[in-house]
């Protein structure tokens, strides 16, 4: 007898994890989102910066626009999400390379996985992050442009 | 000796129930459970069943961590309840759940038979070209300790489907093997006494294949087993790339000759399938 | 053998967005002047703008540049796309208009970089 069955697929909130997932899991669903932003803003940019072949006038009236402290915020957004997905693409590089997640091994109680062996990997490009996120900062707010 | 008093602590255990002939959705209920240190989430679960609500239903066989029928989701995280202690979880609250990307049959009965069928269809057994040898063999095959270390953590699998249900790309992707099928493939691929690569790879290389996993690491998080699906399917996609540039090398095992003054014992006659006579 | 083939440039392309892209970050916030900026005044003034699309080999790597992006993105968008489970004519359907846009926009961008190249000769 065939009874009706419940489809339990978490669907795209299973993206998103449940509060218990390691750090990992986290940086996957960052990665996705800071990809699809970057996406989004490449493609107004291609059209911004392609204004310079219509000459000094036309540059000029485009950055004018641009000058918009909303624009200034935007920009460092990006080079926060860009400094993000850069360098976590560079640990994801090596990792799905096979580089960074080790031999296989014969699990032995307490186990040890690949998440173990990327660990310093994950460790170093997230203080790389932070430290391009301070000095994108401090330059963006604080500089001489 | 005097005996230690145990503590008891009394916890609140919330079980997602479904019946599939009276509820439209799954819906939670609530039951108080004792629990003594040493308590499995299994123990507790019969304990309920025998003592307070004879009607949940729940999956279970070995009860020591080696079929890999008890998997379930334990207080947010897929793990086999045979194995999992609750006051190692929780000392209030234990919330149970049937794993998360499968169809549910009943209460936390989840519906493995599709992670079985996508196995079924990677070809997970030795596959070799010389046909003869491997309908009636004739030698062993040559295996160094470290081409086996090569795939045997990938042996330990007990297909419980823990880390299908962690995985983030299984949630949305119908078509996505999943972590458990990849590593088989994987496992089987490397294995040198193997020679079936080729094939395999067209299968986990094409579109929602090997490529949709993205490294979440859950699987390798929650394998009960320490199978590590996340290294396998990495080390996978360093096999297709490598496979791609044509710099792939792999040996198929050779035959190991018996040596001249050995003789081999008399085969005996196995007969054929005796199951369904 | 496409899959692997696409996600092994998509990777080779995430490399070169990572060292073209990190050179753009430099050239635009870390104003080394007289490389790149030989005015003074803002990275973003017309006679910088100018100078960096007249030079040969900023005009080429941006070109690469914009080719990677492109593709590295919109193999992304792909990818995340297809994995909420769309039909496999959509998938093939898709996969042609991410192309033809890529490539559209990709014309667009080279267009861009060369004509403002000339323009700096004819001035």
């Amino acid at each position: 007898m065939a009874n009706k069955q419940f489809d339990n697929h978490l669907g795209i909130v299973g993206w998103l994890g449940g509060g218990r997932w390691g750090v990992e899991r986290y940086l996957y669903i960052l990665h996705r989102l800071t990809g699809l932003g970057l996406l989004l803003f490449f493609l107004m940019h291609i059209f911004a910066s392609s204004v310079r072949m219509y000459g000094p006038e036309s540059w000029g009236v485009a950055m004018a626009i641009l000058k918009n402290p909303v624009f200034k915020l935007g920009e460092f957004c990006v080079f926060v999400i860009f400094a993000f997905h850069a360098l976590n693409g560079i640990r994801l590089i090596f990792i799905e390379l096979g580089l960074a997640v080790g031999r296989a091994e014969e699990p032995i109680y307490p186990y040890k996985s690949s998440l173990n062996n990327q660990r310093p990997l994950m460790v170093v490009a997230m203080v790389l992050v932070a430290i391009l996120i301070i000095a994108g900062g401090y330059n963006t707010f604080f500089g001489s442009h | 000796m005097e005996k230690e008093t145990e503590k008891v602590n009394n916890i609140t255990v919330y079980i997602r129930r479904f019946d599939p002939e009276k509820d439209a959705a799954p819906r939670q209920q609530q039951y108080t459970l004792q629990v003594e240190k040493g308590m499995t989430v299994l123990d507790g679960l019969h304990m309920i069943k025998q003592t307070q609500d004879p009607t949940i239903n729940f999956r279970f066989s070995c009860r020591m961590g080696v079929c890999g029928s008890c998997g379930m989701m334990i207080n947010g995280v897929p793990a086999l309840s045979c194995n999992t202690q609750i006051l190692d979880v929780t000392t209030t609250a234990l919330t149970l759940a049937p794993l998360p990307n499968f169809n549910i049959i009943r209460d936390l009965v989840a519906d493995l038979v599709p992670m079985f069928g996508v196995l079924k269809g990677l070809q997970l057994y030795i596959r070799r070209s010389d046909v003869e040898e491997m309908e009636k063999p004739t030698h062993e095959f040559y295996q160094t300790p470290h081409q086996l270390e090569e795939f045997l953590q990938f042996t330990y699998c007990i297909k419980c489907g823990c880390c299908m249900a962690a995985c983030p790309t299984m949630a949305t992707d119908r078509q996505y093997p999943g972590p458990a099928p990849l590593t088989q493939a994987y496992r089987y691929n490397v294995d040198s006494r193997d020679d079936a690569g080729d094939a395999r790879r067209d299968l986990v290389a094409a579109s929602h294949g090997t490529f949709s996993c993205h490294y979440a690491g859950e699987c390798s998080n929650v394998c009960p087993k320490g199978v590590d699906p996340a290294r396998a399917i990495q080390l996978m996609k360093k096999d297709l790339v490598l496979n791609y540039f044509g710099l792939a090398k792999h040996k198929c095992a050779h035959l190991h000759k018996k040596p001249d003054k050995a003789s081999y014992k008399p085969k005996i006659d196995v007969p054929a399938h005796t199951v369904g006579k | 053998m496409r899959e692997t083939a696409y996600w092994t440039w998509f990777i080779i392309a995430g490399i070169v967005i990572l060292v073209i892209a990190g050179l753009h970050m430099v050239v635009m916030h870390l104003p080394m002047f007289g490389v790149f900026n030989p005015e003074s005044g803002a990275v973003t003034d017309w006679g910088n703008v100018a100078f960096r699309s007249q030079n040969q080999f900023l005009a080429f790597t941006y070109i690469i540049l914009l080719g990677a992006v492109l593709f590295h993105g919109f193999y992304g968008l792909r990818t995340i796309v297809f994995e909420l489970g769309p039909k496999k004519s959509f998938q093939d359907g898709f996969t042609v208009i991410l192309w033809i846009v890529g490539l559209v926009l990709f014309g667009i961008g080279t267009y861009a970089a060369i004509a403002a190249k000339a323009l700096e000769t004819a001035l």
